[in-house]
């Protein structure tokens, strides 16, 4: 991993380094254990100085993660992790700034906040932890749950249609979006570098699991036994392939996917299509979004990465442009300026 | 009449411009001030306009106002009722007509008097039938074909000539004050410089209108307001949202932070965000955000993160924010809210003045929530208490709430434009470097406070947020006794910061029969009746709060050794149920209004007098 970056301290880090002093107080066998581990274990490959480093959160059993990260952090209030984030990297740009939020306080309470802070590219990573329910009020449907799913505020089957969080991201021109499972360390950890690498929003959607209220939610996709054939792993600049034994892949139909078997009717793996992360346009990443099972494989890792600049580099540089222009501010000048006169 | 014409010198003077919403008067009237304000008067200004944009033309709905009191004594409100009305058209005419004194000179637009413009205005006849031309000195101007006349050489369509109409009024104004044209023709060239067809128009309408009354000779007098004795010094005209948005610059200088200002569109505070985003080289960050919510949450961010960090909003706005100020009190982060008071409820009267965002203010959030609530008194105050919140708010490390309104927002005044070594320091608290792992909530023993650590200061990681803190470490914690003394503490520092303000002062004596108290844009009107009532002889004194939690430390001592004690304010009574739920001992009376109009100083001697009579008996 680079050990050359501005944000780069002594090398030879571990996990234990950015393991906060508090207790971990998640039920036994939530996936936010796996999840925490990884992004402790990412940040001690890239050498990533403490100090320097905030996580923000909001409510929800997510929003517990920054207690356990021995870095800066701000546990705020329901829904609003990407505001107080987007304070925080305006006001300090130097400052690595992590959201670690849930389905529910991202796409419910706070849905405005997260998506005006994709539309502005600003610099902070978003981890959403998305279980598709909501967690610490004990049980209640979320924005990503299924529809028709029973759950205590929901006895007959709720009747809410369901966010794909990889759509509404992308709707708002998400400049880095990244899908992930909470099974997968390895997939985590190459993630979240890209992820600490990109200017502007990165946005990695992790689906987790929540083994009290809805527990195997993600298992068509995690169960050893079913996920190699029910997920696409996306790869920039490879051919879209997938099935456990690689046989089966996505090719266009007309203003379509359509799933094809390599080998049948001559198709190789060159007809298939190829992933382009860094492709402008937002077309085919938004195709790839809507894919669900079980017509199609659910399609994991970085559906679009592209470089824009980031909002608090334009602001700063707005700034310095003007000061440029006007010389920087004198206070005298200033409240003496309009029409003055003596007295 | 001749042109020797009867010249009269008069103190004080209160003028209205009245016109449909697309006439310009807002502008009339500030030049008009301006022009006062260079000629050394003091003055006080009003603007008084519709929410819609603009309302259906002609209609009364759409009548746009700008009322300016300008003296050669020192001048604390707008004035009651005008001694001169310009109305550009019946509507104009009908809405101030009760505002005005009986008596007054009523100029108008005669083009604009038809049956067409009478029914826009929702009238059956000409409002200037009746006895109304025996009770005020009309002068019918045909002000649309006469700016049309002036401008006859002049390459303009006919609805750019048209829009000249309000200088050519002005004009009349200006001849009839005797005021120099200068200030108002070096606005306009500088305003159109890159127009000069525009200036030669505005310029051409503004001499044509002030000659039409210098010929016309209907005027029955002229008047002269000398120069007031004011302080000597450098002046310029200010608003009340121009004075906040200065305020927060000189917090940012005198504390070395940078400005983050977290702010949603809300009439009448909007102009403080448009102002602020101006200095961007000061390296002041504004940040429009997407709500209300998400203004303040960057600001606490920012705050969080080492800024100056403010949140600009109206009433609506402040209970959007409630919950995320309850976080800048659990946290203890500096952060200063500015409401700019409305008429509410809900959307109530976006563009009217009022004081009834006290209680919300005070009391408006969830838990035990002490924050520290100020207000300012004038236009220019605005500046001192936008400093003084932002000195609060860093060194006793709390949201701090200032209250203004749209009265003070708006209205105009002059300005001695203080000395900047004047002003205080805002001392900047830094984490201490005692031994062992950092504590954020290690409190100063004098003033509770704890430090600004900010992210990126090395070896001090540490994790604040909503959730009870444990004392010393801010760890999180649920133990009963931890949370009853970190909301004493909570309270306690709020409490303590008396300590560090200004006394409480009292405009007179003490001991007398009555003391008036008010608060925050109750000023101008309340402190002008008190000192005519004072001038007269009467035993009445003024106590104006500023500083509303905590009160200063005095306050006791100052609401002693009256026989009468009266709260006027623009609300039902939120001060004065304060002030009885901490001094039992003394009956306070009330005077409220809700009309989204400031005070008149006429309404409040009607209510002083008998109470001053009751205490002679």
């Amino acid at each position: 991993m680079t050990e050359t970056k501005s944000n780069t301290v002594a090398p030879k880090l571990s996990r234990k380094d950015y393991m906060s002093d508090q207790a971990v107080k998640w039920c036994p066998g939530c996936g936010d254990y796996a999840i925490l581990a990884s992004v402790q274990n990412t940040f001690a490959q890239l050498g990533k100085n403490r100090d320097n480093t905030v996580f923000v959160s909001g409510i929800g059993c997510s929003s517990r993660f920054p207690y356990y990260m021995n870095t800066y952090g701000f546990h705020t209030i329901h829904g609003r992790a990407a505001a107080v984030a987007t304070g925080i990297k305006i006001a300090n740009p130097s400052l690595d700034v992590w959201v670690a939020t849930g389905d529910g306080d991202s796409f419910s309470i706070g849905g405005n906040h997260f998506i005006h802070a994709i539309r502005r590219n600003i610099g902070i990573k978003i981890l959403v932890f998305n279980n598709e329910i909501y967690g610490l009020t004990k049980g209640q449907y979320s924005p990503t749950s299924k529809q028709g799913v029973v759950t205590k505020s929901t006895p007959y089957g709720s009747l809410d249609r369901s966010f794909i969080p990889a759509s509404l991201a992308l709707g708002a021109e998400a400049t880095f979006y990244a899908r992930v499972v909470d099974t997968n360390p390895k997939h985590m950890t190459e993630i979240f570098t890209a992820a600490a690498d990109h200017k502007g929003t990165a946005f990695v959607e992790i689906l987790q699991n929540c083994v009290i209220f809805n527990d195997k939610t993600h298992r068509a996709i995690t169960d050893k036994e079913m996920r190699d054939d029910n997920q696409l792993v996306l790869e920039h600049g490879k051919p879209m392939i997938f099935g456990k034994n690689r046989d089966k892949g996505l090719v266009m139909n007309g203003c379509d996917f359509k799933v094809v078997r390599l080998g049948e009717d001559g198709i190789t793996e060159n007809n298939l299509l190829v992933h382009d992360a860094h492709r402008e346009s937002l077309n085919l990443a938004f195709m790839l979004s809507r894919l669900t099972l079980p017509e199609f494989p659910v399609p994991l890792g970085i559906f679009r990465q592209v470089a824009r600049p980031a909002y608090e580099e334009q602001i700063n540089s707005q700034i310095q442009e003007i000061k440029n222009k006007k010389g920087a501010g004198d206070l005298k000048r200033l409240l003496n300026s309009g029409g003055t006169w003596v007295v | 009449m001749n042109t020797q014409h009867n010249n009269k010198t008069i103190e004080k003077v209160t003028i209205k411009f009245a016109g449909d919403s697309g006439d310009g008067m807002q502008l009339t009237g500030s030049l008009f001030s301006d022009e006062s304000a260079f000629l050394g008067n003091d003055l006080a200004t009003f603007p008084d306009y519709p929410a819609e944009i603009r309302a259906p033309a002609g209609s009364v709905a759409g009548v746009s106002g700008f009322q300016v009191q300008i003296g050669s004594i020192e001048i604390l409100s707008p004035g009651d009722m005008a001694d001169a009305l310009v109305a550009m058209n019946p509507a104009a005419l009908v809405a101030n007509l009760k505002q005005t004194r009986k008596g007054a000179c009523i100029i108008i637009d005669f083009d604009a008097w038809n049956e067409t413009e009478f029914k826009k205005a929702g009238l059956d006849h000409d409002p200037l039938e009746g006895d109304i031309a025996a009770t005020y000195q009309i002068v019918k101007a045909p002000i649309t074909t006469l700016t049309r006349t002036a401008l006859k050489n002049i390459d303009l369509e006919l609805k750019n000539k048209d829009r000249c109409k309000n200088m050519f009024a002005l004009g009349m104004v200006f001849w009839m004050y005797g005021r120099p044209l200068i200030q108002t023709e070096k606005y306009i060239k500088t305003k159109f410089a890159s127009k000069p067809i525009i200036v030669e128009a505005n310029i051409t309408a503004l001499t044509a209108g002030y000659n039409h009354a210098h010929t016309i000779e209907v005027f029955a007098s002229t008047y002269k307001i000398p120069s007031a004795p004011i302080k000597k010094g450098v002046y310029r005209q200010i608003s009340g949202n121009q004075a906040t948005a200065l305020g927060i610059i000189a917090a940012s200088v005198k504390s070395g932070r940078n400005v983050f200002l977290g702010s949603y569109p809300i009439t009448p505070a909007s102009d403080i965000l448009h102002e602020l985003s101006k200095y961007k080289e000061f390296t002041v960050k504004t940040f429009q955000a997407e709500d209300e919510i998400a203004g303040v949450c960057a600001a606490i961010g920012a705050s969080f993160a080492g800024d100056l960090a403010f949140s600009t909003t109206s009433g609506p706005g402040l209970s959007l924010k409630t919950e995320a100020l309850s976080l800048a009190v659990m946290t203890e982060l500096p952060l200063v809210v500015i409401d700019v008071q409305r008429s509410g409820p809900s959307t109530g009267m976006p563009t009217k003045t009022e004081q009834s965002d006290l209680a919300m203010a005070l009391f408006g959030r969830h838990g035990e929530s002490p924050l520290p609530v100020i207000a300012a008194s004038t236009p220019s105050d605005c500046f001192c208490h936008t400093f003084l919140a932002a000195k609060i708010a860093v060194e006793h490390m709390t949201p701090v709430i200032l209250l203004t309104d749209a009265y003070l927002a708006n209205g105009t005044e002059p300005w001695l434009i203080p000395d900047i070594s004047d002003l205080p320091n805002i001392n900047v608290s830094t984490p201490d470097d005692h031994e062992g792992p950092y504590l954020p909530y290690r409190r100063d023993e004098k003033t509770l406070v704890r430090p600004w650590c900010i992210p990126g200061t090395p070896h001090k990681a540490h994790r604040i947020g909503g959730l009870e803190k444990q004392d010393q470490t801010g760890h999180v914690d649920y133990e009963p006794e931890n949370h009853e003394l970190m909301c004493h503490l909570r309270a306690a520092k709020i409490a303590r910061i008396a300590d560090s303000l200004p006394e409480q002062e009292i405009y007179g004596k003490t001991e007398q029969d009555l003391l008036v108290i008010s608060w925050g844009g109750a000023f101008g009107p309340v402190m002008t009746a008190v000192k005519k009532l004072q001038a007269e002889g009467k035993s009445i004194s003024l106590a104006h709060f500023n500083c509303i939690n905590p009160l200063p430390k005095n306050t006791a001592t100052v609401l002693t050794g009256f026989k009468k004690y009266i709260v006027c304010e623009q609300n039902l009574g939120q001060f004065r149920d304060y002030l009885a739920s901490r001094f039992h001992h003394i009956d306070f009376l009330r005077f409220n209004r809700v009309a989204g109009q400031p005070f008149m100083v006429s309404e409040l001697r009607e209510v002083f007098v008998p109470l001053l009579e009751e205490c002679q008996k």
